[in-house]
């Protein structure tokens, strides 16, 4: 390794992991350490809601009054797909634009700035939530107004939020300027690159939204036209989805280096998958917006199809690049039997593997079928608004993104703090039970979807309303059965929190040399791996990651044609 | 000459490194997977019959709603003693348009305020909106799903192929009332005798 690393400039500021030989910058410790802790506890308070939610929508429990029941939900969907999402994609982001190119973070004082912003900013978007002034779920569609200090925090939030990706710009030229790295810089640095430039654009259409929104909440401007917020609100929340996509990805590939000194197949191929990202940017969005009365056959299919597809395409070649990856790693250790010996004899008791490989899966198996499948215009219709919505994204944003952050939690907490890792009992059985539960949750309320049960719905017994029905004994069942594996799912998410907050507040801290538990074998074994190894990849060295991939591809075609056959029994519709 | 994800690449031109045959087929088929359905999405707007694309137009709230009160006045039907039908505790009045007519629903907190009765296989216009904040029309059991926004005309052509007793549900949170937000619409088939029952459901032809 050292002939690649350039001497590390002002040692200092470093420490070297012994396991890992990685530098880590110290003030970069100390960030990654307080922004997991925080988004950590926004993921407990967010899980303690959601866990409320899905036990009232489980028909038997049934457990909370109605009102509690919208409080809860829109204070889940902030809590987590804001709060913890991004929190902790921020203090990883810091680590990723440094310790792989030996670089000192630009400025770490604003980076604390940005982190009281958004703590502040979430605090008081919390509060108001709780209080009951702002049941009007995250996405706070106008005319549905909530009190003024609810937008406030999620401005406030957006702002600390924005600030990062300059840091991540500045640190990458400083970088450059010191001369700390020879060569071209990582695949995970080049990931964060992407990841901070979709974040400026995302937050700064946080602002053209949430900014006039205030404003009219204190009765400043007289009227937001509902179709333009919602063009310009799905800008801002669907490009923090794609933010998440390309830092989960960044992680897979992270994981598979550090647990099989894997590579990408091609860096070519993976970088031109990360940059298809952002030509599809914020076009791909109008999938939210299909069943929307505003937007033309033109502008849709422009951007379900060239805009998204470009993404898709992104995501489809990671999904096989990152097994891929693993596979060549594993072939050239030896495990060359059959086409997926590499896969079996992977480390699946170790929770860094585990969550890291049910996140590649579960994420493209549920989450990505799903999603492809009702971006398409005329599907869409046959889901918009169901529960097939939230079922989709827990595929996405909670098996997906989530799962792949409490794996990477698992190595880079214990890396960054010099910490045993606390429960590693619990830890093993958190990625399991989270990825199973949640992808229960999402494959069944796909199925409650497909029989029209409502999203963001109290009572579908509608024991209350003026023009009274039931939904079928079938869908009672279905979502009794989802509803079980989100409550699994959140003894997942428990079990994940228990551990890594006693490690980082009293996990016992580690002898000098010695190895971090869970994470062997975690040391950057390429040396080992590919020493003298020609970097090409030749021939068809990955036939199992080919055939994994050809599968889903099977499954997406079949489901897809599926769909279309359903649309044509039911109502002409023109 | 080692290296992984995690650090700098060593190489020169690395970007001049062939690609692999794996990778070459996962995106040729991955690409043409894409093209298929941008064809077919394509396709079906020409040629299939489920389409929610339609028009929209900026309209007023009291405009749009004007119109659905002129369409009760004129066509809320009555029942065999003469009196205007309605139903549920808030009298929702039950409404028919001669066939090809337009059927105009201002959705509002918590409530679809009007019955509309089809014709089966014959077309009608829909007009559909809100007159408060966005809610979500779901047609059951055909799960059909579209946004109601307030100040937006959705117009939509609706041709029935089944008769029956159809509900709606509000799908888009709209308040602490969202999940009280019921509506329902009847497909009749009066040249076959299928015809409301006067009770809350249809009659006739076997059905
Ligand atoms: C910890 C375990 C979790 C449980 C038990 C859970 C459960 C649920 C349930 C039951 C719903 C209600 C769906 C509806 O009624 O419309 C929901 C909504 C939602 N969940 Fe989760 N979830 C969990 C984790 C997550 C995670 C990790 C994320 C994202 C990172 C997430 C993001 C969301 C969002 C954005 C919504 C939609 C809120 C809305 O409609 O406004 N959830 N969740
Ligand atoms: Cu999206
Ligand atoms: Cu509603």
């Amino acid at each position: 390794m050292a002939t690649i690393m350039a001497t590390l400039r002002n040692p200092q500021d470093f420490t070297t992991c012994p396991d890992t030989g990685l530098n880590i910058n110290k003030p970069v410790a100390n960030l990654v350490k307080i922004h997991i802790l925080t988004a950590v506890m926004m993921l407990l308070a967010g899980g303690i809601l959601g866990l409320g939610v899905a036990l009232t929508r489980w028909p038997a429990v049934h457990l909370l009054p109605s009102e509690w029941f919208y409080i809860f939900l829109t204070g889940h969907g902030a809590a987590v797909l804001l709060f913890w999402v991004h929190i902790f994609s921020v203090g990883i982001a810091y680590f990723f634009v440094t310790t792989p190119i030996n670089a000192r973070l630009a400025t770490p004082k604003i980076a604390w700035l940005s982190y009281w912003l958004m703590l502040i900013g979430a605090a008081i978007a919390t509060v108001m939530v709780l209080l009951g002034q702002a049941t009007v779920m995250f996405s706070a569609y106008p005319p549905l107004k909530a009190h003024p200090l609810f937008y406030l925090g999620v401005i406030l939030f957006a702002v600390g939020a924005l600030v990062p990706a300059f840091l991540v710009l500045a640190t990458l030229v400083k970088a450059k300027n010191e001369r700390t790295f020879k060569g071209s810089m990582p695949l995970t640095t080049f990931g964060v690159l992407i990841w901070a430039i979709i974040a400026i654009f995302t937050w700064v259409m946080g602002a053209v939204i949430m900014i006039p929104t205030w404003l009219w909440s204190m009765g400043l401007i007289a009227n937001i036209d509902p179709q333009l917020y919602r063009v310009i609100f799905w800008a801002l929340a669907h490009s923090t989805q794609q933010m998440n996509i390309v830092l989960h990805i960044t992680i897979w590939y992270t994981l598979a280096a550090v647990l099989f000194g894997a590579r990408p197949l091609n860096e070519k191929v993976s970088r031109t998958a990360f940059v298809l990202y952002l030509f599809a940017l914020q076009l791909g969005s109008v999938h939210h917006l299909l069943s929307d009365p505003g937007t033309s056959f033109t502008w849709r299919t422009f951007n379900t199809s060239y805009a998204a597809y470009l993404a898709v395409l992104g995501s489809l070649i990671h999904g096989l690049t990152v097994p891929g990856g693993i596979e060549l790693a594993q072939r050239r250790r030896g495990l060359t039997h059959g086409l997926f010996e590499w896969l079996r004899k992977a480390p699946w008791d170790n929770p860094i593997f585990s969550g890291f490989f049910l996140s590649l899966i579960l994420f493209g198996f549920i989450g990505g079928i799903s999603g492809v499948t009702m971006s398409n215009q005329q599907i869409n219709m046959t889901v918009h608004n169901t529960f097939y919505v939230p079922a989709h994204f827990h595929g996405t944003v909670a098996t997906g993104t989530t799962l792949a952050f409490i794996a990477f939690s698992y190595w880079i907490v214990p890396l960054v703090t010099r910490r045993k890792l606390a429960y590693p009992g619990l830890a093993k059985m958190s990625t399991w039970i989270f990825g199973l539960g949640m992808g229960t949750f999402a494959l069944f309320g796909m199925a409650a979807g497909h029989l029209g049960v409502p999203r963001r719905h109290w009572d579908i017994t509608y024991a209350d309303a003026a023009l009274p029905f039931d939904f079928s004994a079938m869908a009672h069942m279905i979502m009794t059965v989802a509803e079980i594996g989100a409550v699994i799912g959140g003894f997942g998410a428990l079990f994940y929190i228990i551990s890594i907050l006693s490690t980082l507040l009293g996990g016992k801290v580690l002898a000098k040399g010695a190895l971090p538990a869970l994470a062997e074998p975690a040391g950057l074994v390429a040396a080992r791996m590919h020493g003298g190894t020609e970097p090409q990849h030749k021939g068809l060295e990955v036939p199992g990651s080919l055939v994994l991939c050809m599968v889903l591809l099977v499954f997406l075609i079949v489901y897809y044609f599926a769909q279309y056959k359903y649309l044509a029994t039911i109502w002409g519709i023109s | 000459m080692s290296y992984t994800s995690l650090q700098p690449i060593p190489q020169r031109h690395w970007w001049r490194l062939r690609v692999g045959p794996d990778e070459k087929i996962w995106i040729t088929a991955a690409y043409a997977w894409c093209l298929v359905m941008l064809v077919w999405m394509v396709g079906w707007f020409f040629l299939g019959n489920q389409n929610q694309v339609g028009n929209a137009y900026r309209v007023t709230i009291d405009g749009f709603t004007a119109k659905m009160d002129q369409m009760v006045e004129k066509y809320q039907l009555k029942d065999a003693s003469g009196s205007l039908m309605s139903e549920g505790d808030n009298d929702i009045p039950v409404v028919q348009v001669p066939v090809g007519g337009n059927v105009f629903i201002a959705a509002r907190q918590f409530e679809f305020p009007v019955i509309p009765v089809l014709e089966l296989g014959k077309t009608y216009v829909f007009h559909l909106s809100s007159q408060d904040v966005d809610h979500g029309f779901s047609l059951l059991p055909i799960n059909v799903n579209l946004q109601l926004l307030p100040g937006y005309d959705y117009v939509l052509r609706f041709t029935p192929n089944k008769t029956g007793v159809y509900r709606l549900t509000c799908n888009e949170y709209c308040g602490l009332g969202h999940h009280t937000m019921t509506g329902k619409l009847y497909v009749i088939d009066t040249a076959n005798k299928i015809v409301l029952d006067g009770k809350g459901g249809i009659t006739g032809g076997g059905a």
